[in-house]
This record gives structure tokens, C-alpha cells and sequence, in this order.
């Protein structure tokens, strides 16, 4: 198949569109052209598709809502790494925990962002996270996860000389939800400060939008976001817990509410 | 009941209160540790001051201020305090009494530490027998945010502990029986305990009361976290009772002891009725707080439930993010949590688009001004600087190659031939050599002897010049002196090869 050099250059107009995670195809005629074009003319597509994959990208959607949903493949330069962007933390072993939390951060405010499974499935859904209960409802998690511990172990404390080994739950429990500096200012390394900075990140990426400053930052998700956790991430992450044998049992309904019973 | 034969299961009981007593001790350690880093202040003569008292002190504060929205602002615990700082140092000025204060109460918040928390070590034996070093953390006082975005004080449980030792009790069980001997005490008249009884009630009352209130703060920031059938109306229920118990008793015993502050004549008599008056007065005020908060439950709830509203089913099955991922995460240890919280942060946190640097821009990047960041800052850490210690002014090889040419055979020799060789060998060993030499004029011989050497270097001016470019003096005489070790002789060294004494 020899595509016409006209449609190479289209589709990779859609493509460099698609990397201005804010600019929407309603709001712009020639995006929305390449829009409609993508989903009517296959050939076109698969053009636009090899253009991606050439610059180390995966076309994960492409729609009139969300735009050109693009997703970088492992090591391409378009990758968002957690190492840069946890970068202002500590050294040696608190590296990882660092990196750790923020990972779980950007996990939580997903998880919150989208509560039920069926929220992820709902074109129309539009989710809605805070710092306050992104941080609250993770750290109620760890308190249960505290108290199975309490009663399924004797000797509850992590071994000294394995921090490595200690658990994700402990960390982030362990870590202040806040705290000032000597200057009034927020301290950067407390849990609520994570979030925030994830929440922040994610609104700069054009993911979220900033609705107001209620509960210490509310954010509403974008389609964007959606296609992106729903798609793809979860998968990615879901593969990886497989992969180490931690198989979670999956409820249609979700689980958010099993805070509560620890089952 | 036959004793065991084997040692090893003897020496290794799994005692879990051994535990529970190391980690009550290590609670109280960075209060110790405030006396004993006191005398690195800087900015101060700490000595006049008793720092593990201020810590109580402000640890007292911050529990007494917690209710159920918030606790202690810093400056008012600081402020609180300062009166008590004052009587331990009445002549220092109030500046450095307030530094005094924020200084142990930044000590006792942790501020410089990423967790703002303690960590203690402490060894158990293991399942099948072995000791194992396990790490303790706790925390004192911790800042958190109300509403409003204010950020206050609270008193962890462990620093309750430190206070009235009752972390492991049953705190409805230890109120009642608080409350108990506390009515005994005011019947037969012992104040001075009953003062301490309505203490330890009132610190129940607030133990009580955040157990209550971290319950209360999910419903609200969750309704389905929640069991709204049976477990919460269930607690209300038991709360409202257990509350309405505590009202007709504490009035009981309010009145006694209002009698008894009235007709009292003895002044402190009189005073103790009168702080009692006072602390069980808090305790109903604070029931009564409890109370309200307990009747908006149910209006929290449906508000919530509003707020929180649930739509309609779905229509094809995606992962569960809550339960899936984020909860089995959590569980993990962190290495193993890295991975897939890592894949999902590289596949959910969008593209990143490479930075392309262009001259035409350059000036004009360089000569932004950089953002302000309002909001977030790094610490700026104020270090408790220990001196450093000495850098070694001589490397390990120095000191091998001066004990190589100090090890000296049957005679003696002349500090010059010593120095002449040292410099052959390194040429900043002869300094060395001769910093021996001149303290083995006057060996410490009860060290040595009390270290089980055999032998001593020893140095005698016989009134030879030295001649050496670098170092001037007496060319002394350097010989090895035998100990005789055993008998503590007036005079117990024999010189040997050395033909002084």
C-alpha cells in the first residue's frame, strides 16, 4: 500500500494535534476534519497509525470528545518518567519510597476519579476528586489495612534492616498528612502535598480541570483521562500485579465500599 | 510441666509483653533526648531548663485544646507554655523563653525528618526462634488540616501514652472505672487524688471522643465506606447511652464537690475542690459537644449520600480501580509496589513532550524571573549540629610506617637517624615520628600497663642537639622500655636497652 504523501502529512498533523493534550476537535475545524477522517477512511488511518508508532507512540482513541488520545511506548521519548517527575526527592533507599508514593498518588486519584467500574465504561461520567478525599480515602485504606494487620500478624512492626520489604500501606500511613515549614509555607514531602502535585501535574497535562479550590483543590476528569486510565493504564498495571501473583477478586460493583468489612 | 531441656526454646519466649513495654519506653526517649541535646543550643544557655517537663508540658496543652473539629494552634500551646518556661527560668527573657517552647515543640513534631515521626528499634524472636531487630515508628504530636485549611496540633496516641500510660486499656471500660474511683475519692475526701482521677477521666473523655470522631470523618468522606444498616446507628446508639450515663454522674459529682469547695475552710482544701469544679466542668461540656455531633450524624449521612450520588448500571465491565489496583498496591512491600504503580503512572500521566531549546528564545528564558512557588517549598532544614570530628591529620599508611620504624630492637637510637630514615620513606613522616617520639618522653605508663602492653617507647633528652632542616630541640634518645607487669612496684618500669633511667 503507498499512501499519498498528502495523507502522511495529514496524519501527522493529527498526530502533532493530539500532543496538545488541551486543545479539543470541537473547538477546532481542521482537527475535527482529521478527526472524522480517522474513524471514516481506513486507509487513512493506518497511515496515520504508522506516523504514531514511527515516533514511539499508540493511538489509543480518537474521538470528537476526547481528540487524539496518544499513549507513549516503553522508552520512547515522549515517556512521562516517574523517576523526573519525583525527582526532588531524597536519596538512596527513600528514592524508592518516594517514587512509590507518588505512584500510588496518581493511582488513588484515578481510583477516586472513578469509583465504580462502570464509571470508566460511561462516555458521559464525569469524576470529580479533592486533595482532601483523595488523601482521606486512601489513608482510611491504610488504617484498615492497619488493623487486618494487627490481627493477622503478632509482631506488626517492619523488620529494621529490610525497608525495602516494608509495606506501601505502612509508608504512606506513616508519612504526615501535612505540616508547615519553619517559613508557614506546606511542606513538600507529606501525603497531602503528593496528591496535590499529582492533581496539579495531571490539570497541566490537560487530564484534569481545575474547578475550584474547595477541599484543598477539586478537579473534574476529562474524557482524556478516561480513555486513558480506562484503556490502557489499568490494564498495565492490573498486568503487573498479575504477573507477581497478586490476583485481586474483581465485584461489578466496585469495592470502594469495602473499606468498611474487611473482606 | 516438665522444664524444658532445650535452651534454645527456653532463652526465646515470645513475649509479646516485653514488646509492648520496649515500645512504651522508646515513647519517652525523645524526651529524654531533649535534655540531653540541650547543651548543643547555641543561642542559649539551656542548662536552667528542664526540657522532658516543657515537652509534657506542651503534649499536655495540645491534648487538653484537641476537641472534635481541631486541636492546639502553635502559637497558642506556645503561648501556654511560656508561664511554665518562666518559673523554671525567671530570670531569662521571654524572647528566648518563646524559642525554648517552639524548640521543643518542633523536637517533638519532628520537623526535619521526612515521616515528622520517631523510630525506634526493638528485638523480638522471631516465629521459629531467631532475634529479629524490628523498627518501631511513632509519632508525639501531629499537624493535620481542618476544613478551613488552618493546620493544627493533635496528640497521637502514643503521646497520651507518654501522659497517662493507658494506651493499651479499653477506653470505655478504663472511663468508667476513672469515674468510679474518682467518686470514691471525693466521698472520703482525698482531694489531691481525686484531682488526679478527673485528670486521667478527662483525658479519657478525649480518647474517647477522637476514637469517635475518626469513625465519623469516613462517613463523611465516604458514605459507602461506611455500614450504614447496622454498625453506625448501632455506635450512635451506644455513644448516646454511654453519654447520657457520664452527664447524670458527672453532674452528681459536680455537685459533691461544689459542696465541697463551699464549705471547705483548709485554702488548698478549698483550691483542689475548685480545679476539680473546673476540670469535670470541661468533661460535661465536652460530652455535651459529643452529643451534638452525634444527633448531625444521620443528617451528615443523607447530605452526604446527596452529595455522593449513585448512577445507573454499567455496561461493560472495566477494572475496579479502587479494589483491583490501588488496595492490592497498598499491600504490597514497597519494592514489588513499584512496578505496577510505576506502569500505571507511565501509561495514565500523558505524554511528555521533549523541550526543544531555540537561541531565539533564550534571552528571553533566561531573563524570565522564575516562578514564585507560593504554596510549596522545600524544608529549609535547621540541622542540630554535632562538631565534626577531628579529620586525621596523618593517613592510616603514615601510622603503619611510623609503628614499622618505632619498633625499635634492643637499642636505642637518636630521633635525628629516626628522622633521617622517616624521610627517606614519606616525606611527611618525620613529623610523625617526631609528635611520637616527644610524648614518649613521658609515656603514659598506667594506660599501658592497664591496656596489657609489655612495653613502652621511651625518649630521654641527654642534651644532644638535633640538627634537621624541618624540626629543632634536643636530639633525644628513643628506646623501647619493658614493663614488668604483675607487681605494681613504685617504680615499674625497667628500663631495658636504655641506658637512662
Amino acid at each position: 500500500m503507498h499512501a499519498p504523501i498528502g495523507d502522511v502529512t495529514e496524519g501527522a498533523r493529527l498526530i502533532a494535534l493530539g500532543m496538545h493534550p488541551k486543545l479539543l476537535p470541537s473547538r477546532d475545524a481542521v482537527y475535527a476534519d482529521l478527526v472524522r477522517r480517522f474513524n471514516e477512511d481506513d486507509e487513512f488511518r493506518a497511515v496515520a497509525e504508522e506516523v504514531a508508532a514511527g515516533l514511539g507512540l499508540v493511538v489509543l482513541a480518537v474521538s470528537m470528545r476526547a481528540g487524539a488520545v496518544l499513549v507513549p511506548e516503553e522508552g520512547s521519548v515522549f515517556e512521562q518518567k516517574l523517576d523526573e517527575y519525583a525527582r526532588r526527592a531524597a536519596f538512596g533507599d527513600r528514592r524508592d519510597v518516594e517514587k512509590v508514593l507518588h505512584g500510588l498518588a496518581h493511582l488513588a486519584v484515578a481510583a477516586l476519579a472513578f469509583p465504580r467500574p462502570d464509571d470508566l465504561a460511561d462516555d458521559a461520567y464525569v469524576g470529580r476528586v479533592s486533595v482532601e478525599q483523595v488523601d482521606g480515602v486512601v489513608r482510611e485504606a491504610c488504617r484498615m489495612l492497619a488493623d487486618k494487620a494487627a490481627v493477622a500478624e503478632e509482631a506488626g512492626d517492619p523488620l529494621a534492616d529490610a525497608p525495602k520489604l516494608e509495606y506501601a500501606w505502612r509508608v504512606y500511613m506513616r508519612r504526615p498528612e501535612t505540616a508547615l515549614t519553619k517559613d508557614g509555607r506546606l511542606a513538600p514531602a507529606t501525603t497531602r502535598a503528593i496528591v496535590a502535585k499529582a492533581l496539579r501535574f495531571l490539570a497541566d497535562q490537560g487530564l484534569l480541570a481545575k474547578m475550584n479550590d474547595e477541599y484543598s483543590g477539586t478537579y473534574r476528569t476529562t474524557p482524556r483521562y478516561q480513555v486513558q486510565v480506562g484503556e490502557l493504564a489499568a490494564e498495565r498495571a492490573f498486568a503487573e500485579l498479575l504477573e507477581m501473583g497478586v490476583v485481586p477478586v474483581a465485584d461489578p460493583a466496585g469495592s470502594l465500599r469495602t473499606v468498611g468489612d474487611t473482606s | 510441666m516438665a522444664p524444658k531441656r532445650d535452651g534454645r526454646a527456653d532463652a526465646t519466649p515470645r513475649d509479646e509483653g516485653l514488646a509492648r513495654r520496649l515500645k512504651a519506653l522508646a515513647c519517652t526517649a525523645p524526651l529524654h533526648d531533649l535534655d540531653a541535646r540541650k547543651g548543643r543550643l547555641d543561642w542559649c544557655d539551656a542548662s536552667v531548663y528542664q526540657m522532658a517537663e516543657i515537652a509534657l508540658q506542651i503534649i499536655d496543652q495540645v491534648t487538653i485544646a484537641m476537641d472534635f473539629d481541631r486541636g492546639a494552634d502553635h502559637d497558642d500551646v506556645i503561648r501556654r507554655t511560656v508561664p511554665f518556661i518562666a518559673a523554671q527560668a525567671p530570670d531569662r527573657d521571654r524572647a528566648e523563653r518563646e524559642r525554648v517552647a517552639s524548640w521543643v515543640l518542633d523536637n517533638l513534631i519532628n520537623v526535619g525528618s521526612s515521616d515528622r515521626g520517631f523510630r525506634a528499634l526493638y528485638g523480638t524472636f522471631g516465629v521459629s526462634g531467631e532475634y529479629e531487630r524490628r523498627a518501631f515508628d511513632f509519632k508525639l504530636l501531629v499537624e493535620l488540616v481542618s476544613p478551613g485549611g488552618e493546620i493544627y496540633l493533635r496528640a497521637s496516641d502514643e503521646a497520651i501514652n507518654v501522659l497517662v500510660g493507658a494506651l493499651d486499656t479499653d477506653v470505655e471500660s478504663a472511663q468508667i472505672a476513672a469515674e468510679v474511683k474518682l467518686d470514691n475519692l471525693i466521698r472520703r475526701g482525698r482531694l489531691s487524688d481525686a484531682q488526679l482521677a478527673a485528670q486521667q477521666a478527662r483525658y479519657r473523655t478525649v480518647q474517647y471522643a477522637e476514637t469517635l470522631r475518626r469513625k465519623l470523618e469516613a462517613t463523611r468522606r465516604d458514605v459507602r465506606a461506611v455500614d450504614w444498616e447496622h454498625e453506625v446507628p448501632d455506635l450512635i446508639d451506644e455513644a448516646l447511652t454511654h453519654i447520657e450515663g457520664r452527664f447524670r454522674y458527672e453532674n452528681a459529682i459536680l455537685t459533691n464537690i461544689t459542696q465541697i469547695r463551699d464549705e471547705a475552710e483548709d485554702p488548698a482544701h478549698k483550691r483542689r475542690a475548685a480545679e476539680l469544679v473546673e476540670i469535670v466542668g470541661d468533661c460535661i461540656g465536652r460530652h455535651t459537644q459529643l452529643q451534638a455531633r452525634l444527633q448531625e450524624a444521620g443528617a451528615v449521612f443523607r447530605a452526604e449520600q446527596d452529595r455522593q450520588q449513585f448512577s445507573g448500571r454499567a455496561r461493560r465491565a472495566a477494572v475496579d480501580l479502587f479494589g483491583q489496583l490501588l488496595l492490592p498496591s497498598l499491600t504490597l512491600p514497597v519494592a514489588d509496589a513499584a512496578n505496577p504503580t510505576g506502569a500505571f503512572f507511565r501509561s495514565a500521566a500523558g505524554l511528555s513532550a521533549p523541550g526543544l531549546p531555540r537561541l531565539a528564545y533564550l534571552v528571553d528564558l533566561l531573563l524570565t524571573p522564575s516562578k514564585e512557588r507560593t504554596h510549596l517549598l522545600d524544608e529549609v532544614p535547621e540541622p542540630d549540629l554535632v562538631p565534626a570530628p577531628d579529620p586525621d591529620v596523618f593517613s592510616e599508611e603514615l601510622w603503619e610506617l611510623a609503628d614499622v620504624l618505632l619498633d625499635l630492637e634492643e637499642l636505642p637510637r637518636r630521633l635525628s637517624g629516626l628522622l633521617a630514615e622517616a624521610r627517606a620513606m614519606d616525606p611527611d613522616l618525620p613529623l610523625l615520628v617526631a609528635l611520637r617520639v616527644l610524648y614518649a618522653v613521658s609515656p603514659e605508663v598506667g594506660v599501658a600497663m592497664r591496656q596489657g602492653d609489655d612495653r613502652v617507647l621511651l625518649a630521654v633528652d641527654d642534651g644532644a642537639r638535633l640538627d634537621d632542616p624541618e624540626l629543632g630541640g634536643a636530639d633525644l634518645l628513643v628506646g623501647i622500655a619493658q614493663l614488668r607487669t604483675g607487681e605494681m612496684a613504685p617504680d615499674p618500669v625497667a628500663a631495658e636497652g636504655v641506658d637512662v633511667a
